[in-house]
């Protein structure tokens, strides 16, 4: 009982970085048609940029992890936003630019980190309290893992608030059904796309952060092979929904931890069998095209 | 000086040349019907002067008392801004949006105008919590038509909006044009020939891309004729 309640809540752990980065990923395709493959890098430089802060800074681990996540999530979404505005925007509606755009990104990205940081991987600042565990139905988990979860429902609740009851968010929802008819009522959709990149590249450096808590250190490999599960998960969960992509993620991640237990390291076979079986029974995903 | 002048726009979707240099002009007040056989380029033309397909040629605006606008160089939201209504053909509701989010996203400053859109269509009101995808063709129909009333747009641009309609509405949605003609300056795409005679003032037809025909509405559509050869229908019928 006590191992699975370690893997359930770890996978739900696992499933939460899961959902940061993917959620982003979802509305930015949903909304722009954009398959965003620097995606991974705007968690890689939030990683980085929490680390680096954090070397400079005074105070214990929290107030180093803290501060430093602060700067992470600015750079994030302000590199994202630029991205937008610099590379996406003069390559509008011209999808195979933008992927070769995005992919060069991420390589130059990837590149300059290991340039300026080196390619080994460098301890993240944890407070103690993160590393200690809970004792849950016998299972000793470590904290660090409600801290990831609790993050990842704050953003899904606050990203829903968002879409729900403001006037971006009205039109990102009309934007992911339909982009033309939002400029058709007069409304400039671009500002929409700029402050869905932000978005999407804020959350993206929270995962980079809560991934840095997670393993204990940060690489320059990171983002890139958290955005291949990332893109899995946006798949099964249907781009465009945020409702879909947490469900999707909290399955990825609890399916990876159970197969990797249970069948000695089968885990990522088991997500892609997972995401095989999505697109044969619903190919659509779990909630299509409708940002809720 | 008319409204609106279009001159020699060109269209071209994928390899077909779709607008063939359709030139043509809408005077201020009325309402003008584009007509024309289906496909011959009635929708895009609406389109275009939209910006919401790429375009080359001239779509001149002109206010009383205003300088011109040239709106082909400019983006879509900045031409509806200069007080344009669009109603689509096939409506293009926000199907997961309730019918207030519809009506909300299309506000555009302080003074929309929910009276007359209630005034018109009383079933928007008692709908407001509806998902605009659950509701009947006819009832998306009101809501893509108060989308465009909600503003104060000078001009409204209407793509055959009784597509598929059921007698009763498309009298209803007739009465509604006729309506939205006392406040502004309609240009409208529309197969129904009974519904045209009922509201329109003068008509552009459309051929092959081209325009073929523009003047006074009555001095086609009382010519059974010329409404046979040029349309390909009996005047006066239902198409």
């Amino acid at each position: 009982m006590s191992t699975f309640v370690l893997l359930t809540i770890t996978g739900l752990g696992l499933g939460a970085m899961y959902f940061l980065i993917a959620s982003g990923l979802s509305l930015i395709y949903g909304l722009m048609g954009v398959l965003n493959f620097a995606h991974g890098a705007f968690l890689t430089v939030g990683a980085y940029v929490t680390w680096w802060t954090s070397t400079h800074v005074g105070g214990g681990p929290g107030v180093k992890l803290l501060v430093g996540a602060l700067a992470g999530l600015a750079v994030g979404a302000l590199l994202a936003g630029l991205v937008e505005l610099v590379l996406i925007r003069p390559l509008y509606r011209r999808h195979i630019e933008q992927v070769l755009v995005t992919v060069g990104l991420a390589l130059a990205l990837g590149a300059l980190v290991q340039a300026i940081w080196g390619v080994d991987a460098r301890a993240f600042p944890v407070p103690d309290w993160m590393i200690d565990t809970t004792t849950i139905l016998g299972a000793n988990i470590a904290n660090d893992r409600f801290v990831e979860i609790a993050a990842a429902v704050l953003v899904f609740v606050g990203l829903t608030a968002f879409l729900r009851y403001t006037r971006f968010g009205l039109i990102i929802r009309a934007g992911v059904e339909n982009r033309a008819m939002v400029t058709a009522l007069g409304i400039d959709v671009r500002r929409a796309f700029t402050l869905v990149f932000a978005l999407g590249g804020a959350v993206a450096a929270l995962a980079g952060v809560l991934s840095g808590v997670y393993f204990g250190v940060v690489d320059p490999g990171r983002g890139t092979s958290l955005l291949i599960f990332a893109f899995i998960v946006v798949v099964i969960g249907g781009f465009g929904s945020i409702g879909g992509t947490a469900v999707a993620a909290v399955a990825v991640g609890l399916v990876q931890q159970y197969a990797n237990y249970y069948t000695t390291g089968l885990g990522d076979l088991a997500v892609v069998l997972l995401l095989a079986l999505v697109l044969l029974l619903k190919p659509e995903g779990l909630a299509p095209k409708v940002a809720h | 000086m008319a409204l609106i002048s279009v001159r020699d726009l060109h269209v071209y979707l994928g390899e077909s040349h779709v607008l063939q240099g359709v030139s043509f002009e809408v005077e201020e007040g009325g309402v003008t019907a584009l007509l024309g056989r289906n496909g011959v380029g009635k929708t895009t033309t609406l389109r275009a002067m939209l910006g919401l397909v790429p375009r080359r040629g001239s779509v001149r605006l002109q206010f009383k008392g205003g300088a011109g606008e040239e709106l082909v160089r400019a983006p879509t939201h900045q031409i509806i801004r200069r007080g344009i209504g669009y109603v689509p053909e096939d409506r293009d509701v926000f199907a997961g949006l309730t019918v207030d989010e519809n009506l909300r996203l299309a506000e555009r400053n302080g003074n929309a105008r929910y009276e007359l859109v209630y005034e018109l269509f009383p079933e928007l009101k008692t709908r407001g919590a509806q998902k605009a995808g659950t509701l009947s063709g006819g009832q998306q129909q009101m809501v893509a038509i108060a989308r465009a009333l909600l503003n104060e747009n000078p001009i409204l641009l209407v793509d055959e909006p009784t597509k598929g309609l059921a007698p009763l509405l498309v009298t209803e949605v007739a009465a509604a044009l006729e309506r939205a003609a006392e406040l502004a300056t309609v240009l409208l795409v529309e197969q129904n020939l009974a519904v045209v005679q009922r509201v329109a003032t003068s008509v552009v037809v459309v051929d092959g891309g081209r325009v073929v025909h523009s003047g006074p509405a009555r001095e086609l559509l009382d010519s059974p004729e010329r409404v046979q050869a040029m349309l390909g229908v009996h005047g006066g019928g239902h198409r």
